[in-house]
C-alpha cells in the first residue's frame, strides 16, 4: 500500500474502498441480515400494493411522535380522579380513548401497584409494548437478557434497576405475549399532597410505567 | 358464555407443534387460574401464515405461581406470573 492509498492525500482512483479515509465517517454501515429481510419485505409489500411507501413513512412518523409523557398524563389523571382510575382499571382501552389515545388493534390492561403488589411488564416472545401511550420501547426492554430474566428472576432484575421489593410484597410479572398491552399504574408517592396533575405527571417516568422502578416525589 | 370462568383452574397444554406459537415454552404443561377473559381475537398462529385467523379464539389471562413454573424460584411463594393463553391451549382440570 502506498502513502497515497493510506489516505495521506486526496486521490481520484477507482477502488473498492476496503480502507477508511481519515476524517470521514462512512455513510452506511454494513446491512445486517434482519435489516435486509425487513427491507425486502417492505419492498415486496409496496410492489404488491398492500401498503404504500407513504403508509410506512406515516406510521414511523406516528410512532416517533409518541412519548412516555402521554402515559404519565394518564397516570397523573388516575391519581387525581378516582372515577377515571376506576374506569382505567376496568377497561384501559376505553379509558385512554377518552383522553384521545387509540390503542389500535391491541387492548390496554392497566395493572395497579398497591401496598401488597408490585407489577412489572415483559414480552418474552418479542417486544410488545404500549407504543401509542409510551412511544418506542427502550433497548433493554427488547434485549434477550431482560426478556428471559424478567420471568425467571424478576426480583434480581428489579434490584439491578435499583428497586428493592420486600418479600412481604407480591411481585407480579405480566408477560405481554399476545393481544394485550400493559401499563403499570404506580402508587402515588408520599409527599405529593396538593400537587397538580401536571406536577404529578412530571415525576412519572417511563420505567415506572413498565414497573422496573417506582416514582418518588423529587 | 365463555369456555372458561374467572377463578377456574386450568392446565396449559404440554404440546410442541411446529411453527410460530404464542404459548411460551416455559408455561407449557403448567397449571394456573383464569385471571380474566380478554375477548375473542383472530388466531395469530394462523395469521402468521397468511390465513384469515378464523375462527376467532377466546383469549384468557392465566395466573401461575412462580414456584410452579420454576422449581428453584428465588422469591416468596406468593409471587406470580400472568400471561395470555388462547382457548385451544387450555385444558380443564377434572375434579
Amino acid at each position: 500500500m502506498t502513502t497515497e492509498e493510506r489516505g495521506g492525500a486526496p486521490h481520484g482512483h477507482d477502488h473498492d474502498h476496503d480502507h477508511d479515509h481519515p476524517g470521514t465517517t462512512p455513510d452506511t454501515n454494513e446491512t445486517g441480515y434482519y435489516e435486509l429481510m425487513a427491507q425486502a419485505m417492505k419492498e415486496l409489500l409496496i410492489e404488491k400494493g398492500v401498503v404504500t411507501a407513504d403508509d410506512v413513512r406515516r406510521n414511523l412518523e406516528f410512532l416517533d411522535s409518541r412519548d412516555p409523557a402521554d402515559g404519565a398524563r394518564i397516570v397523573a389523571r388516575a391519581w387525581t380522579d378516582a372515577d377515571f382510575k376506576a374506569r382505567l382499571l376496568e377497561d384501559g382501552t376505553a379509558a385512554v380513548e377518552e383522553m384521545g389515545f387509540d390503542m389500535g388493534d391491541a387492548e390496554l390492561v392497566v395493572v395497579e401497584n398497591t401496598d401488597d403488589v408490585h407489577n412489572m411488564i415483559v414480552c418474552t416472545l418479542c417486544s410488545c409494548y404500549p407504543r401509542p401511550i409510551l412511544g418506542l420501547p427502550p433497548d433493554w426492554y427488547k434485549s434477550k437478557s431482560y426478556r428471559s430474566r424478567a420471568v425467571v428472576e424478576p426480583r434480581a432484575v428489579l434490584e439491578e434497576f435499583g428497586t428493592n421489593v420486600p418479600d412481604s410484597k407480591t411481585v407480579r410479572v405480566h408477560d405481554s405475549n399476545a393481544d394485550m398491552r400493559y401499563l403499570v399504574l404506580p402508587q402515588r408517592p408520599e409527599g405529593t399532597d396538593g400537587w397538580s396533575a401536571e406536577q404529578l405527571a412530571a415525576i412519572v417516568t417511563r420505567d415506572a410505567m413498565v414497573g422496573v422502578t417506582v416514582p418518588a416525589a423529587a | 358464555m365463555t369456555m372458561f370462568n374467572v377463578g377456574e383452574r386450568v392446565r396449559i397444554r404440554d404440546s410442541h407443534p411446529p411453527g410460530h406459537r404464542r404459548t411460551p415454552f416455559y408455561a407449557r404443561g403448567k397449571t394456573g387460574v383464569i385471571e380474566r377473559f380478554c375477548g375473542a381475537f383472530r388466531n395469530p398462529e394462523e395469521l402468521a401464515y397468511g390465513f384469515d385467523g378464523t375462527p376467532q379464539r377466546e383469549l384468557y389471562r392465566v395466573r401461575i405461581a412462580q414456584t410452579d413454573i420454576w422449581p428453584d424460584y428465588k422469591g416468596p411463594p406468593g409471587d406470580t406470573l400472568d400471561l395470555e393463553i388462547y382457548d385451544h391451549w387450555l385444558e380443564k382440570i377434572e375434579g
